[in-house]
């Protein structure tokens, strides 16, 4: 089986503080580690598992700067057999419709019977690029994927709905899935990986190579605008306890007392 | 005169409680723009959720066809995108939910309109739909402006908007089904239920919730010792389930559970809206995380801005403490 994988290269923001930069379109980046997506390291493993065990090949595809190399550098590692990278300076601004157009234009040469990409990445959260992606391709798609099974050409997958419900569904291939984390437990790189990891190539393509034109990618390209961001606002805020550990804890034990929680 | 529709959410029986948020938002849009709020149900064997939403709507198209039994994205698109190229609606709201992430963006691409997803805010500016949206898991909200188009199509996220009251008296409209006998290339198959574990966090009185800010599952039982001390249970942010260090049943969230404990305690959860939604009803909820900006503390009565793993410990020897005095007392 041939899968390609969408990824991203992403600021990891989940416990780190966050600020505006002087443009006020984008967010400081000095300081933030950078990583792959929460959900492609799920998709990356899935993969990797699925050509374990039918065979075929993996590869990575993301759209970004040369900064996205450690991303697919870590593919590789993981198992990836290939990694391609997209950059040109006229990406940038694309929203999700404009990124999965880059990536269309290169996955549609490709030979493959899956896409996977993550159910959203943790930065702008358009929940859009793989059903965007299948519907460029022709070809059908499921979203928040918990389980992958294969029957007859087919994909059985769960589907995870609200409140723990989940649905079972069919999907003929080839079919671009959205993955949900937690769906596997992403393994680590071995040093034996990173080793050949190093040894492969990394394919680098620009605006030219895809056949679009400057008016469909980046700001031109997209649906959406970004104006303005600003921190959400407070409408109630936490009455903070403030001191040492001890004068905190004795504060918040006075609290739960007068409660006649404790 | 165009419409603002609202696709109606249903699901096991029950219109789901985003077709009335979103009824809300595209009632405000409809006085606005000067345009007719129209709620659209697709199911089989649903009048009586048509009767339902024209208490809601000024007009209710009603689609009936024995393939939307169950949802499926390709039916839903088919149906909806001859609908929307033929009335060519203003706007057409869809839940970012399970449902309408998997049906809106491909929906979108087929008609060439554009869309914005997981939108909080919708208004039209002038001739501009401006849509506020969230990025880095709820720390940063953006307003973004859409291309300019006759039609749009916004999925909204859960919980935004307070569900409309019945205050109309909507016509029904039925249309024949758009689908022929061709199969779809997709198929529903049966729904899972959640499986019931050892433990019913939704009956707990009070619990002590971790999430990523515990970084390694060796630090569990300091947390798990908190909650003994303080006779409860110990429940989670999805991450943790993630990783496999706690079972589902103690996810509190969107695609967990939803809680109302007497007392919630948030302990390196940074508070994604979807674990926000799950346990912002708590009685009285204390956060404890190293952000001093994390969304949790938006929805805290009491917050600590500081190491759990220093704060955690103390906090379990204080109650001790002040068990042991009473008990002496």
């Amino acid at each position: 089986m041939d899968i390609i994988i969408c990824i991203k290269h992403v600021p990891e923001t989940a416990e780190a503080e966050i600020k505006i930069d002087s443009s006020g379109k984008a967010i400081e980046k000095t300081g933030l580690v950078f990583d792959i997506n929460e959900w492609d390291d799920y998709v990356l493993e899935e993969a990797v598992r699925i050509k374990e065990k039918f065979g075929g090949t993996v590869t990575a595809i993301t759209v970004n700067t040369e900064e996205a190399n450690r991303t697919l550098r870590k593919c590789l590692a993981r198992g990836a057999d290939k990694a391609i990278r997209l950059t040109d300076a006229k990406f940038e601004g694309s929203d999700g419709y404009a990124i999965a157009k880059i990536l269309h234009s290169v996955i549609k040469d490709l030979p493959f019977d899956l896409v996977l990409t993550g159910v959203l990445a943790s930065d702008d959260g358009y929940t859009m690029v793989g059903s965007i992606l299948a519907e460029l391709l022709g070809i059908s798609h499921s979203t928040m994927v918990k389980k992958i099974e294969f029957v007859n050409g087919v994909a059985r997958v769960n589907r995870e709905l609200e409140g723990g419900l989940e649905e079972i569904v069919e999907v003929k291939l080839p079919a671009v899935l959205t993955i949900q984390t937690g769906i596997n437990e992403p393994r680590y790189v071995s040093i034996m990986g990173i080793r050949k990891a190093m040894k492969k190539e990394i394919k680098v393509l620009s605006l030219a190579d895809t056949g679009l034109c400057e008016s469909e990618v980046g700001e031109a390209g997209s649906w959406l605008k970004v104006e303005e961001l600003f921190i959400p606002p407070v409408e109630k805020h936490a009455e903070f306890f403030r001191g040492t550990p001890e004068g905190i804890a004795a504060k918040i034990a006075e609290l739960l007392k007068s409660r006649g929680l404790i | 005169m165009k419409d603002i529709f609202v696709l109606a959410e249903h699901r096991k029986g029950q219109i789901r409680d985003i077709t009335f948020e979103m009824l809300t938002k595209g009632e405000e849009l409809a006085e606005n723009t000067n345009t007719h709020l129209t709620a659209i149900l697709l199911g089989k064997d649903v009048k009586k959720y048509a009767k339902t939403l024209s208490k809601y709507a000024e007009k209710v198209l009603l689609i009936e066809d024995v393939k939307f039994e169950n949802f499926n994205s390709e039916t839903y698109q088919k149906t909806l995108s001859e609908l929307i190229n033929k009335k060519k609606p203003l706007v057409t709201f869809i839940g970012h939910t399970s449902y309408g992430l998997d049906l809106a963006p491909s929906l979108a691409t087929e008609l060439n309109l554009p869309l914005a997803t997981d939108c909080i805010d919708v208004k039209f500016n002038g001739e501009t739909l401006v849509v506020t949206r969230q990025m880095y898991g709820g720390k940063v909200n953006v307003k973004a402006t859409i291309r300019k188009s006759k039609s749009y199509i916004i999925t909204v996220r859960q919980a935004t908007f307070t569900a409309k009251k019945p205050t109309m008296n909507g016509e029904i409209i039925e249309i024949a089904s758009p689908l022929s006998e061709e199969t779809s290339k997709k198929r529903f198959i049966k729904y899972l239920l959640p499986s019931s574990g050892d433990i019913d966090i939704t009956a707990a009185d009070i619990l002590v919730s971790i999430g990523r800010g515990i970084k390694d599952v060796n630090n569990k039982p300091i947390v798990e010792e908190l909650a003994k001390t303080l006779g409860g249970v110990l429940a989670c942010s999805r991450p943790i389930v993630d990783k496999g260090w706690l079972s589902s049943d103690r996810q509190v969230g969107t695609s967990g559970k939803t809680v109302k404990p007497k007392l919630y305690f948030a302990i390196g959860i940074s508070g994604a809206f979807q674990h926000i939604l799950g346990m912002k009803n708590s009685d009285l909820i204390i956060a404890i995380n190293k952000d001093p900006n994390a969304p949790i503390f938006n929805f805290a009565n009491y917050g600590v801005v500081d190491d759990l793993f220093k704060i955690v410990p103390a906090l379990k020897e204080k109650i001790i403490e002040l068990k042991s005095v009473r008990t002496q007392s």
